[in-house]
């Protein structure tokens, strides 16, 4: 199912369109206030598209109420229903689509093993702890169905120490899905979507898949929180392979072989003219293509990665296009993710 | 919290003020004849009417009075604070003006009694007319109470259930409704308890019949010119029906009241 949404509500002054095409993952991107949440209210119908228009899978929504639609919502906080019981909260869907008392519950049951907290299925949502309130969350919004699954901000809330096995579960929830899910974090947009869109002032100024908005950001936001080098290759023996080798660190097991990709910041990179003494984990021999000024650095463009460096720098290496550099990265500043 | 010691003086003098009443009344109570007296046929008829009279009553405030709360809890429009107003206004008015009021509406001469009578239906000083009587002074209090539980509910979870494919009218089944159980409990219980003490809208507008209008309270007042031992008989049936009615809806929920 894709979805596409184009719309326009004047008391926000936000105005755009997206579509999401069928099983992608689309991460919207911008400062506070901006109009990301504007448009997942507008997906389920909470705020009317006013004028603009909703349609999931080629079926035009857009005046259909929340409980036709066919998107589900997990929000930042859990909500579970505190008069329910575990097992009941994830039953809800189904019984509110007509499945008897049984046959939900089986349902229920069966999303609950798939988020690890089936023994918990007795329980009132308030014994829970927060990662397992949101796992139960999302074991209920997937239980309905949805055709589209929109995430608003769904880790935010959590605590820091279960915030990698949430971002798991949800990459493996929304590998084939329809999903719009917002987001502040560079790292929930690189491991969960396809492709991210930044909105600023209500406005869509970039989209593209997330790789390229994410090392290449072309809106003032994308440059504020990116402009990160990413390689995206197979992982193995602890590194990212690709047409180079990319040796970091990971914040959760990657198994081997799986897509990975290697996050660094390009003032972590240094630039030489030829192989460094010491141990930097990475180098790799390239070719300087471009020098732009940012700020009081200079960033290097090569044919591999981005570095920033000194004006000082530049000057002592006569950095120019066409130069043959080798570039350093530490190992401890790459970070490795699954993709 | 450390309580300053003076509060527990005025605190007891309050408790003192409720309780001393009560118990002067049960020990002027009569009880070799206690039997005798509030087994009388009058008396009977009087506590039968009071207890379904004020069940229909609450029936009725809460048939009506839950979807009142919920408008006013849930929906904005024109007019909406003059219109909370109004409605509770029962809560203030002595309940006689009320029970003037509701015979110049379904009185004979009344705003709708022509149109009743038409029907071939008389409300006034009927048994209808004591229930609409209870129902008109005890609907504020329920109202009010489950407004105020339903504006401090959490709106969002009736978002999350109307994404998971639940109709407005599973949400308020399944979601709204349980959320605010225990504040429509008491409410029940508030408006009960008003109904079952109804006097002066009743006496007005549903007279005093005796197994027709005549409820417990217009029994009692009755029977304290002629005798006294048999209303503070009455009363006491009064005060024990009432301790019950509250036991009995507090018990299944652990006292969350």
């Amino acid at each position: 199912m894709s979805l596409s949404i184009t719309l326009r509500v004047e008391a926000r002054d936000v105005e755009l369109e997206l579509t999401v095409p069928a099983g992608e993952t689309v991460a919207v991107m911008g400062p506070n206030g901006a109009g990301k949440s504007t448009v997942l209210e507008v997906a389920a119908g909470v705020v009317p598209a006013d004028p603009g228009r909703v349609v999931v899978g080629g079926r035009d929504v857009t005046t259909v109420p929340t409980h036709r639609r066919g998107v589900g919502l997990l929000a930042q906080d859990p909500l579970l229903l505190p008069h329910l019981s575990v097992l009941d909260n994830v039953a809800f869907g189904p019984r509110s689509s007509g499945a008897g008392r049984r046959r939900s519950r089986e349902v229920a049951r069966t999303w609950l093993e798939r988020v690890g907290l089936a023994d918990l299925a007795d329980r009132r949502p308030a014994s829970l702890s927060g990662g397992q309130a949101q796992r139960v969350a999302i074991a209920r919004a997937l239980a309905a169905e949805p055709e589209v699954l929109l995430l608003d901000e769904p880790i935010a809330a959590l605590d820091v120490t279960v915030v990698p096995e949430i971002r798991h579960l949800l990459r493996d929830v929304l590998a084939d899905r329809t999903a719009v899910v917002v987001t502040h974090d560079v790292l929930d947009a690189l491991s969960l979507a396809d492709r991210v869109v930044v909105v600023e002032d209500g406005r869509l100024v970039e989209a593209g898949p997330t790789t390229d908005v994410l090392a290449r950001p072309r809106s003032a936001f994308g440059a504020r929180v990116a402009g990160l080098n990413l390689v995206r290759g197979l992982f193995h023996d602890g590194a990212v392979q690709a047409s180079l080798v990319v040796v970091g660190e990971s914040s959760e097991p990657i198994p081997e072989g799986a897509a990975a990709v290697a996050v660094f910041s390009p003032a972590a990179v240094a630039v030489h003219l030829r192989a460094p003494g010491g141990s930097p984990r990475n180098t790799w021999p390239a070719t300087v293509r471009s020098l732009e000024p940012l700020g009081d650095r200079i960033r290097v463009r090569t044919d591999l990665v981005a570095a920033d460096v000194t004006p000082s720098a530049v000057a002592d290496l006569a950095l120019a296009p066409g130069v043959e550099v080798v570039l350093a990265v530490k190992a401890t500043e790459v970070a490795l993710h699954p993709a | 919290m450390t309580l300053p010691r003076w509060v527990l003086a005025p605190a007891a003098l309050g408790a003192l003020l409720v309780l001393l009443p009560l118990a002067a009344m049960i020990g002027r109570v009569d009880w070799a004849d206690f039997w005798t007296l509030v087994s009388s046929d009058s008396s009977r008829e009087a506590l039968v009417l009071s207890l379904r009279t004020s069940a229909a009553a609450t029936l009725a405030c809460v048939v009506l009075g839950v979807p009142m709360a919920l408008v006013l809890a849930r929906t904005e429009f024109p007019g909406q604070t003059v219109l909370r107003s109004l409605v509770l206004l029962p809560l203030v008015l002595p309940p006689v003006v009320g029970g003037i009021a509701l015979l110049y509406t379904f009185g004979r001469r009344g705003l709708l009694g022509g149109t009743f009578e038409a029907l071939g239906v008389q409300i006034a000083f009927s048994t209808t007319a004591v229930v609409l009587a209870q129902t008109f002074v005890a609907l504020p209090f329920l109202v009010l109470s489950l407004e105020g539980t339903l504006r401090s509910a959490d709106p969002r979870h009736e978002t999350v259930a109307a994404t998971l494919g639940a109709g407005p009218t599973t949400v308020l089944r399944r979601v709204t409704l349980p959320l605010v159980l225990p504040g429509l409990a008491s409410a029940t219980i508030l408006s009960f308890a008003r109904a079952l003490g109804e006097f002066g809208a009743t006496l007005t507008f549903a007279g005093s019949l005796q197994g027709t209008t005549r409820t417990l309270p217009l029994e009692i007042y009755l029977q304290r010119e002629t005798d006294p031992d048999a209303a503070v008989a009455l009363s006491l049936v009064l005060v024990v029906v009432a301790v019950v009615v509250i036991a009995l809806v507090r018990r299944p929920r652990g006292g969350a009241l």
